[in-house]
């Protein structure tokens, strides 16, 4: 028991590593940041497309879905930051990072975003523009509001998948939490760094983890 | 253009790699089984252990036990916990292989989605067929074998295979842990030809790979997701 509390919760440790831990924490929370907002950005554009039913893009945008679901991230990260600069394209490994979380998320966005759209009825939209509604506002007051009940549990489900995405830094050398947690434990030989930087993560998500289940259950009591 | 043919598509050097890659396939593909049993195994059991201690006066330490299995696994990054589990356990003495580590991790976290979806179905069947099965004088058990979970299980397959090719998809992680996989081959092949030919085609591997896998989700979830 007494090696375990050494090994794994060692505090002497934990405040010999702040700073790397520390450092790690800022980038990840950056990493995460422009994610997210990239991921949902890109997502709700390629689902609004397809929800328009243009000719051109419907292909290629599930062309493009399903390529991103067979592609494990790490692949992805890979390729865009070792394989891409054969073509001329150099990215720092923040963007490396970003834009294949982003990608890869991205999809996962759109499909979400699609459905949510898809599932609120065309009558809506109909008798929304007949009383004299703009565009824009059925969509602001009558669609959104509806579309959004029904997605927020699969939404929040792949934020925090998106956020888990973004330890795979460590596997390009971006100092990032993970990666810091990593130099750390290899420095003191204790895993105390590593029990840190999980427990930071935690932080993170549990909150996210209870919403939801929170946003289910509310959706089965809707009845 | 030539020279993107050299180092994108170079057929010489892909055909010396593919030994490698195919070997690094298959470990992949292993992993994936043995991540894919263990994981639904632990989940069908936590489900049913779950679900059961609910009506008990003395269960709900189970319940919060379950609980907090479950939410600490939904939370946690997996290249962490494969971290953690590669690297750190040794320092208490538990050393584990870069195989055992990857299913035990992968197949933790796949069992802790496949409990809540489970728990979903299985709380969303009808309570009169539990009634009527208690009352034709089966067991909790029984009625959970007979009754309760063929009906569920059918509910949760399309979340759970969607779950389960996410998971798969994980186990190129442990590329990162030097498991012999696919990805893993791809990156030592392409240090060793200084091309990234091997990344291509290891790429082309597994969307063979996944591809089939996620049209049958999609074909199961059109097919059952409708409800009963």
């Amino acid at each position: 028991m007494q090696d375990i509390i050494d090994n794994f919760f060692n505090f002497d440790i934990l405040i010999r590593s702040r700073v790397l831990l520390l450092g790690g924490l800022f980038m990840t929370l950056r990493l995460i940041s422009f994610s997210v907002l990239l991921a949902s950005g890109f997502g709700l554009v390629l689902a609004v497309f397809r929800h328009a039913r243009i000719r051109f893009f419907d292909p290629i945008i599930i062309l493009y879905i399903n390529l991103v679901r067979a592609i494990p991230g790490i692949v992805m990260l890979m390729l865009i930051f070792y394989v891409l600069p054969f073509t001329g394209i150099r990215m720092s490994p923040f963007w490396a990072l970003t834009s294949a979380v982003a990608f890869t998320g991205g999809a996962y966005y759109a499909e979400i975003f699609r459905g949510g759209l898809s599932a609120v009825p065309r009558g809506q939209t109909e008798a929304a523009r007949a009383s004299g509604l703009t565009f824009i506002q059925t969509t602001r007051y009558v669609i959104l509001p509806q579309a959004m009940r029904i997605i927020l549990p699969p939404l929040t489900t792949n934020t925090v998948e998106l956020i888990k995405a973004t330890s795979i830094a460590a596997v390009v050398a971006l100092p990032d939490l993970l990666w810091q947690a990593l130099q750390a434990q290899a420095t003191t030989m204790n895993s105390t760094p590593l029990t840190a930087a999980l427990i930071l993560y935690l932080i993170i998500l549990l909150p996210l983890v209870e919403l939801i289940r929170y946003l289910e259950g509310r959706m089965k009591t809707d009845y | 253009m030539h020279d993107f043919v050299k180092y994108f598509l170079n057929f010489d050097i892909m055909q010396k790699a593919f030994p490698y890659l195919l070997s690094g396939l298959w470990v992949t593909i292993k992993t994936g089984i043995s991540v894919v049993v263990f994981g639904f195994f632990v989940g069908v059991l936590l489900a049913v252990v779950n679900v059961g201690c609910h009506r008990l006066k003395y269960g709900s330490p189970i319940n919060f036990l379950i609980r907090i299995y479950v939410d600490l696994l939904r939370a946690s990054p997996y290249l962490v916990l494969l971290m953690l589990a590669y690297f750190a356990l040794p320092f208490v003495g538990i050393t584990l292989s870069a195989y055992q580590a990857t299913v035990l991790t992968f197949g933790a976290c796949l069992s802790a989605f496949a409990e809540e979806i489970l728990r979903g179905s299985i709380e969303g069947i009808d309570k009169g067929q539990t009634r009527a099965a208690r009352s034709l004088g089966l067991s909790f058990l029984q009625t959970m074998r007979y009754v309760v979970l063929p009906q569920a299980i059918r509910i949760s397959i399309p979340p759970l295979t969607n779950r389960t090719v996410a998971i798969t998809k994980g186990i190129a992680l442990a590329s990162a842990i030097s498991l012999s996989e696919l990805l893993k081959q791809a990156r030592w092949t392409q240090g060793q030809y200084a091309n990234p030919s091997p990344l291509i085609a290891a790429t082309l591997l597994f969307i063979l790979l996944f591809l089939p896998l996620i049209r049958i989700t999609f074909y199961v979830e059109k097919k059952w997701g409708k409800g009963l």
